[in-house]
């Protein structure tokens, strides 16, 4: 027996369905975050061989199972085994030569959104198929069919053309009905009226064995402002898309401390109290209080400063900070809700309360020119009805020529096929329009306000004296750097690699987090790091500092330049705007990288308030004004300017309180961005006068009854072809 | 005018099929990413069956 149970024992747990079931549940356990499915924005993707690359190049890789690149979206789902990571993943897609992003696939399901596009995206096919047949239809009854076959005809449209307005009229009524319960006009009232009064009166003149029907043009007016209002939700849900790819940008993990074992979890589950673990090169998390470790702490994306700070036991850090040279150990002290990077945000929800909600031409437009549809038709339908002295059918079939005539086809086009273009565009150049409303803002604007750090400047720093030092020097520096990740020295070590230089040979390298390295060449102790540790006397600038024997050396540093920086500003003066920057550094770097760039008007040392107040203040002189920042000190003075671009470095919140995001590292597209605007505020522009002037021509004729369906069926396509090709003029 | 009986039930049947075809590609999703699909219809990597 014994021998038995001594047997059976191992074979219990090599069944392979119980070894299976263990698995399954210790892998659930030890990963709090299953992660089966990744999404990466990848900004960088434009082409054919782009999507082979990336395909290819993923799927060699340990892990994946699977690669789709999206081109319209510019992002890559991969199905991956539980273990990847999506760092993982990004850092392949940096050896392929492609800058990615993290996305939360939770965040992007969109599933409610996806639907909406569907369920209209099938309203307008139905439309337009109805459309086509009952098109064939009414050619035969205009090329002469008469008497039954007439009828017939009308009768097979009229049973086409009823079910078919029903279903695919229905966003036109349920908005109508919302708007009138609301006590307002709107669009939609008018635009429903026309529909049911169409349908009904060729429903009444088929029945009568009339001549004219409008089943035609009721199916054509349905499909193609169907056609706007599906091309104006695809330019919100894309905006919508962007705000939420913005939301999704920064997956929110820890790195929590449970009885001395690490463990990644989401930030939203971390309490007051906890312990969190922040790495070399990680983000702060939360607020808390450093308990354990010491390092310097990167604290320019919430206040400017280029200079890092040192953290020891005791000192405070704010979410958002940037860890750099040692671990940490912090207490939180307010998460979630109440931290730093939160009360921020609401500072940001108050200043855009108080910025008055932009009109759009699309708006004013339609006030102006709603009442006037059912105004006009009722107009002709009295004085027809005086006139003909009681002909209630005559008066009937002009006044409801009036209404399909009015009906704003073109305006319904007009202003969702220029934005489609426009943000197509800007997509591709590598922006992503969050608001709809920014393109007709961003026309107007005649101010840029920059930020310096992270916004003009890379965030980098670049040795700009290693001329002024010794080859020996700049060896041993070379050594003694290649052993840290503070910026500095990584920022030494790039340049000095690409001088040729090959590092010395320095031996028991030793990091002293928050002070250097130091090592031993030739027999003698040399150390790089901060002037007091080394032994040197500070320098105004940003610098690192070398001991060799009795002597020091000091390295000097200054940011590097966003690619196209000195381009745009040049650009921007040279159309005439006014350019500004304000930024929270100390003025010696401000006015530095003012002098560098040409511009004229610089403030320095300003705190968030300051920024959002010289905005103001701009505004109250009547100027317009863009905003482009990145650090959270900037997030105020984004929100309360016209409109607000940031880079997709910068932090959520400060892309969240921007209208336009960049998506590349380059700041020329903003040129590119400004341009469009200005051009398809043009076109938007056109296609009023152009669909007003339609109307001018053609109300007459209506209203004087010369007005056949053939003829509203001609002017109506006529006028949304126009205006539709005119949309597409966009360079 | 006979024939009309079977050319209208015709031009009916044939409007019906478009429709349901462009319902079918919609339920599959083929504008889901339009201009990725343009361009990959250059590549030969899937000639012989289609890319899951």
């Amino acid at each position: 027996m014994s021998d038995i149970s001594q047997a059976s024992a191992p074979r219990a747990s090599a069944c392979p369905a119980c070894a299976a079931g263990d698995a399954s549940l210790s892998r659930a356990r030890a990963a709090p975050l299953p992660d089966a499915r990744l999404v990466l924005s990848v900004p960088g993707a434009h082409c054919a061989g782009c999507i082979g690359t990336i395909e290819r190049g993923l799927e060699a890789t340990d892990g994946v199972r699977s690669a789709r690149v999206n081109l319209t979206m510019k992002r890559v789902s991969v199905a991956a085994e539980a273990g990847l990571t999506a760092q993982d993943v990004i850092a392949r897609l940096d050896t392929l030569g492609y800058d990615a992003h993290e996305l939360d696939p939770g965040t992007l399901s969109m599933t409610e959104t996806d639907r909406q596009g569907r369920d209209l995206l099938m309203r307008l096919g139905v439309a337009g198929f109805a459309m086509m047949n009952v098109m064939l239809l009414s050619v035969a009854v205009w090329a002469g069919a008469s008497d039954a076959t007439r009828d017939l005809f009308h009768l097979i449209s009229a049973l086409i053309a009823i079910p078919t307005v029903a279903y695919s009229g229905q966003p036109f009524f349920r908005s109508a009905l919302r708007a009138l319960r609301a006590g307002r006009l709107g669009m939609d009232a008018p635009i429903s009226l026309a529909l049911i009064l169409t349908v009904a009166i060729s429903l009444f003149e088929t029945l009568q064995s009339g001549q004219h029907a409008y089943f035609e043009a009721a199916l054509m007016l349905t499909f193609f402002l169907l056609a706007g209002r599906y091309l104006d939700f695809r330019a919100r849900a894309a905006a919508r898309s962007a705000a939420q790819e913005l939301a999704a940008l920064e997956v929110p993990r820890a790195i929590q401390l449970i009885e001395g074992q690490e463990q990644t979890v989401s930030v939203q589950d971390l309490a007051v109290g906890d312990l969190v673990r922040v790495r070399p090169g990680g983000r702060v998390p939360v607020d808390g209080v450093v308990t354990e470790g010491r390092s310097e702490i990167d604290r320019s994306l919430l206040t400017g400063e280029t200079l890092p700070a040192i953290a020891a036991q005791g000192s405070t850090l704010s979410a958002g900070e940037v860890n750099l040279t040692g671990p940490l150990t912090l207490r939180v002290t307010a998460a979630g809700r109440d931290s730093s990077l939160h009360r921020m945000a609401d500072l940001v929800a108050n200043a855009e309360a108080a910025r008055t909600r932009y009109t759009t031409l699309a708006d004013r437009a339609a006030r102006a020119y709603a009442p006037t549809i059912p105004i006009l038709s009722l107009g002709a339908f009295v004085v027809w009805l005086w006139l003909s002295g009681g002909d209630l059918r005559l008066s009937m079939n002009i006044a409801i020529a009036t209404l399909i005539i009015t009906c704003p086809c073109a305006l319904g086009l007009a202003v969702p096929a220029v934005v489609t273009a426009a943000s197509g565009r800007l997509f591709r150049k590598g922006l992503l329009i969050k608001d709809g409303t920014a393109l007709e803002r961003l026309a107007e604007v005649d101010t840029v306000v920059f930020d310096k750090t992270g916004t003009l400047t890379m965030g980098t720093p670049v040795p700009d004296n290693l001329d002024q030092h010794s080859d020996d020097a700049l060896r041993v520096a070379l050594a003694l750097a290649e052993a840290s990740s503070h910026p500095l020295a990584r920022a030494l070590v790039t340049s000095l690699q690409a001088r040729g230089l090959t590092p010395a040979e320095v031996h028991d390298l030793r990091e002293a987090p928050g002070y250097g390295v130091e090592g031993e060449w030739q027999g003698e102790s040399v150390r790089l790091g901060r002037a007091g540790w080394v032994g040197a006397t500070h320098a105004a600038t940003t610098g690192a500092y070398l001991s060799l024997g009795d002597a020091t050396h000091s390295f000097t540093f200054t940011d590097a330049l966003r690619p196209g920086a000195c381009e745009l500003v040049a650009a921007l003066r040279a159309q005439g705007k006014a350019v500004w920057l304000i930024s929270g550094d100390v003025a010696p770097a401000v006015e530095a990288m003012a002098q560098r760039l040409g511009i004229d008007n610089w403030r320095a040392g300003a705190l968030p308030q300051d920024k959002s107040e010289a905005i103001t203040a701009l505004q109250a002189q009547g100027a317009r004004v863009l905003m482009v920042g990145d650090g959270l000190n900037d997030t105020v003075a984004l929100s309360a300017a016209d409109v607000s671009i940031s880079p997709a470095s910068a932090l959520d919140a400060a892309r969240a309180a921007s209208d336009i995001v960049l998506l590349g590292r380059d700041l020329a597209p903003i040129e590119d961005a400004l341009r469009i605007a200005g051009q398809s505020n043009r076109r938007i522009r056109e296609n009023f006068w152009q669909s007003g002037l339609y109307n001018a021509i053609f109300v007459p004729v209506a209203l004087v009854g010369l007005c056949t369906p053939l003829f509203a069926a001609a002017v109506m396509s006529l006028s949304s072809v126009t205006v539709s090709l005119n949309a597409l003029r966009l360079k | 005018m006979e024939i009309l009986g079977i050319l209208i039930p015709v031009s009916l049947g044939l409007g019906l099929l478009g429709l349901l075809a462009f319902w079918w590609t919609l339920k599959k999703g083929m504008y889901d990413d339009p201009e990725g699909d343009s361009r990959r219809i250059l590549r030969d990597d899937y000639d012989d069956k289609p890319k899951r």
